[in-house]
């Protein structure tokens, strides 16, 4: 039995030096770098200790499963290698994470909801799978550009659900993502969600730990189901489910199997608290005008922050970082003083709006938008237009649309 | 701080998780009682006191410790005999200290052996059948436990201690967190310490309109 304490300080095959995390994430020396999102990826990979990686190509995810690929290559993966499809690659991550393994993953858009039977299995068998979720349209007509719509679908599945805003977010999120998602009480899968080419294919400085530094090892012993036990539930879920037994007690059990599932969700508030600094960050807490926001639509609210600012016009910000668990108590917290919350989002339903109208107290104050879909980019005039139409105050800025 | 309280039930027909209700789990060094965070020393005599109030305090040691699979689950199988041993020898007569073990997971068709082992799918049909007011999880994986313990709450009267190896349990009226073979030899000599000084209950465990 491993215990990950008494490797701290030694070596793996490729010479990274196992790192206390607290200390890799908090105190190691920083370089900046000069990275897309998807070479963030394959930066904060290397340095997690990761088992297997297992790939299927989709835009815009497909250039990180690549990259990571490389790292196979050089020796810095138990294993990898490409999937039938995002359903089988879903599949494939639990029988790796069932045996024990730390698992890595990626998808956008259709292949996410192509997958999505498995994420609630997932979470239900409680498998710490970590999956970056790179945004983009998953309807017809076909879209690969940025949109946020399939969160929403992944909210319901008992997964911890993290947006990260920048590529910084992303090469720190993954690395503490596993912290929090193998914790003993919590241990669930993470959807680590970005804004599709926003972040990944766009370059940014992003302060990177050392890379002769790593993650402790997993350690399976710390779950808190069996690993690969073909005769106990989980596993026997899939080939003799109790639940399929007509009678009340599985039912019931199964009930409290779910409910289950959702306390980990829950106790999961701590760690990320401790590991993210807070569920949400504010700036300007006392604004009587908030924007509140996820992703990449809180780089465009910080900018529209900026041109009210030059009008006179006083906003704080709430960025929310964790969508499962869900900050509600630090939300109604921060929107209080708040006599108008603009939500600006980049899908077609409002889901961020939705989520919040059904926290805060006084919903009419929440304006569930603006909000661009299938690869619209957001300028913040339109943001700056939305809250001063709402106002009354004379519009700053014509914005037509494309083609008018 | 939540105002919810993790009681012995039945209370309800779905009980909810106490960690949905606000309860959180005790740091290093802790413990719960009820779900407010308090110290081991005031669990380990809460516990003690528990086990020598109960008709039939009872121990459910699960597959962590059983089996002899590694030493230190050898050596906690052991604690846990001397501490069902150190009930036997404490308790007054007419109070029936057992040790039910819960070998696996596997749900139980048609129907579990109440007298011989627990299940988590229907941990109440032993609690009931063996009329458990008091019973003490150890070597359960957390998942099962919980499943377990909101099963107990929700559908008997019985008051439940987890002994968790690692983060504790808020769905337990008492959890420790981190147990060792040094926190079961403790809580053994608490039930020795308080031995005589507890009137013990005449009644057994309520079962709930859910059975």
């Amino acid at each position: 039995m491993a215990d990950i304490h008494s490797v701290i300080g030694t070596k793996n095959k490729k010479g990274q030096t196992y790192t206390d995390t607290w200390k890799l994430m908090n105190e190691a020396p920083r370089t900046p770098s000069f990275y897309t999102g998807s070479e963030v990826i394959k930066e904060a990979v290397r340095r997690a200790s990761c088992d297997v990686m297992i790939a299927y190509p989709i835009t815009p995810q497909s250039e990180a499963a690549a990259l990571i690929g490389e790292l196979f290559a050089e020796g810095y993966i138990g294993d990898y290698f490409r999937g039938e499809s995002e359903f089988a690659v879903m599949s494939q991550c639990a029988g790796a994470a069932f045996g024990g393994a730390r698992v890595f993953t990626t998808t956008a858009g259709p292949g996410t909801m192509r997958a999505m039977e498995n994420f609630p299995m997932w979470s239900g068998a409680r498998l710490p799978i970590q999956m970056i979720v790179t945004c983009r349209g998953i309807n017809s007509p076909l879209s690969i550009q940025p949109d946020t719509l399939e969160i929403a679908y992944l909210l319901n599945t008992g997964m911890l659900v993290w947006h990260a805003e920048t590529a910084q977010d992303f090469f720190d999120w993954i690395l503490k993502g596993y912290m929090v998602s193998e914790e003993p009480d919590v241990h669930l899968p993470l959807a680590l969600c970005c804004d599709g080419f926003f972040v990944t294919h766009t370059k940014d400085v992003v302060n990177l730990t050392p890379a002769d530094m790593c993650l402790p090892p997993y350690d399976p012993y710390r779950s808190p189901v069996p690993c690969m036990d073909m005769e106990c539930p989980p596993v026997r879920m899939m080939r003799d489910p109790f639940v399929m037994k007509s009678n009340y007690i599985s039912y019931a059990t199964h009930a409290s199997w779910q409910q289950e599932v959702w306390a980990a969700v829950e106790r999961s508030r701590k760690h990320s608290i401790k590991w993210l600094n807070g569920l949400i960050d504010v700036e300007n807490a006392d604004a009587e005008i908030m924007l509140l926001a996820s992703g990449t639509a809180v780089s465009q609210s910080r900018e529209a922050i900026r041109l009210l600012e030059d009008e006179g016009v006083r906003c704080g910000l709430v960025k929310v970082k964790t969508l499962r668990p869900w900050p509600e108590e630090e939300i109604r917290e921060a929107t209080k003083n708040a006599k108008h919350i603009f939500v600006p989002e980049f899908n077609v339903t409002g889901w961020l709006a939705k989520e919040l109208k059904a926290t805060v107290p006084n919903h009419e104050r929440v304006h569930a938008g603006p909000r661009v879909a299938g690869g619209m980019t957001m300028p913040p005039e339109i943001i700056v237009n939305e809250i001063k139409t709402t106002l009354g105050l004379k519009k700053s800025f014509v914005m037509a649309g494309r083609g008018s | 701080m939540s105002q919810y309280r993790v009681l012995p039930g039945p209370e309800h027909f779905l009980p909810p998780a106490a960690a949905s209700m606000g309860i959180q789990l005790p740091n290093p060094g802790e413990a719960h009682i009820n779900g407010v965070i308090t110290s081991e020393e005031k669990a380990y005599e809460e516990a003690a006191k528990q086990f020598l109030m109960a008709k039939v305090p009872t121990l459910f040691p699960g597959p962590l410790i059983l089996w002899a699979w590694n030493e230190k689950a050898a050596k906690k199988a052991t604690a846990i005999r001397h501490l069902y041993n150190t009930l036997k020898e404490c308790v007054q007569p007419g109070q029936k200290p057992m040790l039910i073990p819960m070998p696996d997971y596997r749900p139980k068709y048609p129907k579990i052996n109440p007298e011989v082992e627990i299940n988590p799918n229907h941990p109440n049909l032993t609690i009931w059948h063996n009329k458990i007011d008091c019973c003490m999880f150890i070597g359960v994986h957390c998942h099962q436990a919980n499943l377990s313990l909101k099963i107990i709450r929700g559908g008997t009267s019985c008051y439940t201690i987890a002994m968790c190896a690692q983060a504790g349990h808020e769905d337990a009226m008492l959890s420790f967190r981190d147990a060792s073979v040094e926190k079961i030899m403790t809580l053994a000599d608490w039930v020795r310490k308080l031995k005589g000084t507890v009137q013990p209950r005449l009644t057994s465990a309520k079962s709930g309109a859910s059975n």
